[in-house]
């Protein structure tokens, strides 16, 4: 680009160019140039790798090699006492678990609490961004107050939960018998249980949602607004008309990350047990596929089942991505 | 949320003819409703945090009695000091700081050179290698924690802080949020004329790339800070409660044991978040800035 712009300055002033040109230079000044012209040549164009390659060569070693390994692994019985002693068993750890009724049971709970906690939160999280693009006093109070459950890690929230849903002195149990219900044994009910872990995956993630839509809400030209109210459209249909129609890239880029975050869900079952174990409750009413996976792996010693549920949860996200893309393309071609 | 109809929009045309600029959409003021709903959303965003300050400051037996305390009690001090030899709080959040820090700066230093060369320099499989950097942040942890596993073992890495760094000191995020936002922010001729002043590329980056994406880098530092700090998964493998724990892996050792005392538990939690809430009220809007821009350009 460079050399663009240089060709084409002198042109504007082609009178004057002849006159510019410098007198003949001696042999060592044209050799010196050339070296430098030449490692010029040579930094311009090997510089970029040097500069992407730390990315990569990381990545090779921590997310490429492990992902395939992984791969690898899940073809092989191998426990985790004896890592490099590897036995070759084909697809069986894959044909156990079709058999495994604990990982139907966390594909199961993966999905459902992957509904529980992510619809609302971003229902929520796109109602609270509306009001959030209101001028309003103390605004950025609001913003940074609904960030804070963002900076609380899993560990510390769960662990406040955790209180909060106890069946005997828990807060929620409490308030909710001011208002004559009986107390819920939140942990031990299966749907109470997953309401619960969903619980702490909304609080943490909706102010971060909100946020993301109240950007996207900025960048909405506000002419859309302006016209929509000139042809007398009350609050409510511009929000409908407008605004979510303009959220749209957005709201499908929150699904995918919510999606992404529910299919890994792990901490929160995890610590939600209340340091009983990676079981996901007595009758695993909780457990994840994530937690599944740990318990394989780490409780159950058996790594290369761990790696086939790892690969499994790879596949399913693979498979989700395909049904987002294939929406995307109908939805486009609708519009 | 959308009874809000204190000031309703000027519908009338003729009303339009005087006033050019119509309200709507953003300029609207929130009535007393809105604020009224976020309030409440604020409340229920906050409640759980004081409450875990409300709880550390009681003991046991208190919170084992209906109806739960809504107020400080006297054993704050103590509860902190418990969780804080128990569990061996100074180490972990000395160990967080080294791990979030080396992290952040590893992020932000390797995400900014590869933003830098895919928003502005031109190079052979460009867009091949950008689409692999994407098609990383599909690629969920749980996919590579077995062999990372193994191979720390075989390094005899167990319990040493590299082998929570290494393996996250590289971020696509990091690499596409830079790249969007430097082709955006840096001008080219910028870079251009440094060149034709015969600076090699690492002057370039220096002298010209580095201060133009310094509010990036600090915003990218400050998320990436934030998540290693509260990163669960990979460091619960990694590490080990009694030897060198992350503040994460610290808080699930506090929460077992014979009769545990929730108190306690509460001083720890207390103990792991307050640093980051901190930063919070600190950099609160900065921290803000940087989500809703990221999202933008995102």
């Amino acid at each position: 680009m460079a050399s663009d712009a240089a060709a084409t300055a002198p042109s504007k002033e082609e009178g004057a160019a002849p006159a510019q040109r410098p007198p003949a230079r001696d042999l060592a000044a044209e050799r010196r140039r050339a070296r430098r012209s030449r490692w010029y040549r040579r930094d311009v164009r090997w510089s970029p790798y040097a500069f992407v390659a730390p990315f990569f060569l990381f990545f090779a070693a921590f997310g490429l090699f492990p992902l395939l390994y992984t791969g690898w692994a899940s073809l092989h019985r191998v426990e985790l006492t004896a890592p490099t002693d590897m036995e070759w068993v084909g697809l069986r750890n894959f044909s156990r678990l079709i058999e495994d009724e604990f990982f139907w049971n966390a594909l199961k709970n993966t999905f459902t609490i992957g509904i529980i906690s992510t619809v609302p939160q971003l229902l929520i999280a796109l109602g609270i961004a509306h009001l959030l693009n209101y001028k309003l006093r103390g605004s950025m109070f609001f913003r940074v107050a609904a960030l804070t459950p963002y900076a609380t890690s899993v560990a510390a929230a769960t662990l406040v939960f955790v209180l909060m849903f106890g069946r005997d002195y828990g807060m929620i149990n409490w308030a909710l018998g001011l208002a004559g219900i009986d107390p819920v044994d939140w942990q031990n009910g299966e749907w109470t249980s997953q309401i619960a872990v969903s619980t702490i995956v909304i609080w943490r993630w909706t102010g971060y949602n909100a946020l993301i839509y109240l950007a996207a809400m900025q960048a909405i030209p506000n002419d859309l607004y302006e016209s929509a109210a000139l042809d007398g459209a009350s609050r409510w249909q511009q929000f409908v008309h407008v605004t979510i129609p303009s959220l749209r890239p957005t709201i499908l880029f929150t699904c995918v990350v919510s999606t992404i975050g529910a299919t890994q869900l792990f901490g929160e079952p995890l610590l939600f047990n209340g340091g009983a174990g990676a079981t996901g409750g007595a009758d695993h009413q909780f457990q994840t596929l994530g937690l599944y996976l740990y318990e394989q792996g780490w409780v159950n010693l058996h790594l290369g089942r761990a790696s086939a549920i790892a690969w499994t949860m790879f596949l399913i996200l693979l498979l989700i991505g395909a049904v987002n893309w294939l929406l995307v393309r109908r939805l486009r071609k609708s519009a | 949320m959308l009874k809000t109809t204190e000031e309703p929009a000027i519908t009338g045309p003729a009303t339009t003819a005087k006033r050019p600029r119509i309200r709507a959409g953003r300029h609207l003021h929130g009535g007393r409703i809105t604020h009224a709903v976020l309030i409440v959303f604020t409340l229920g965003s906050l409640f759980p945090l004081v409450w875990t300050a409300i709880a550390a400051s009681r003991n046991n037996t208190r919170l084992a009695q209906t109806p739960p305390p809504f107020w400080f009690g006297g054993n704050l001090f103590k509860n902190l000091e418990i969780a804080w030899t128990d569990a061996n709080m100074g180490t972990a959040l000395l160990n967080t700081t080294v791990v979030a820090g080396s992290i952040a700066a590893g992020t932000v230093l390797f995400s900014t050179l590869a933003g830098f060369a895919f928003a502005k320099l031109r190079f052979r499989f460009k867009n091949l290698l950008m689409l692999l950097v994407i098609g990383t942040m599909m690629v969920p942890p749980q996919l590579s924690v077995v062999p990372l596993y193994m191979l720390i073992a075989e390094l005899s890495w167990t319990d040493r802080l590299q082998s929570v760094i290494l393996p996250t000191l590289v971020s696509a995020f990091g690499v596409f949020f830079m790249r969007q936002y430097l082709s955006e922010a840096l001008p080219t001729e910028l870079i251009e004329a440094a060149r034709v002043d015969g600076a090699s590329s690492w002057r370039v980056v220096w002298h010209v790339v580095f201060p133009a994406a310094r509010p990036a880098m600090a915003v990218l530092g400050m998320l990436t800070f934030v998540m290693a700090w509260n990163d669960f998964f990979w460091p619960i493998i990694a590490l080990t409660q009694n030897g060198s724990p992350t503040v994460q892996v610290a808080l699930t050792g506090l929460g077992r044991g014979y009769i545990p005392d929730q108190s306690v538990i509460m001083a720890g939690a207390l103990l792991g978040t307050l640093p980051l809430l901190i930063a919070f009220v600190i950099f609160g809007r900065q921290i803000v800035g940087g989500i809703m821009q990221g999202a933008v350009k995102g």
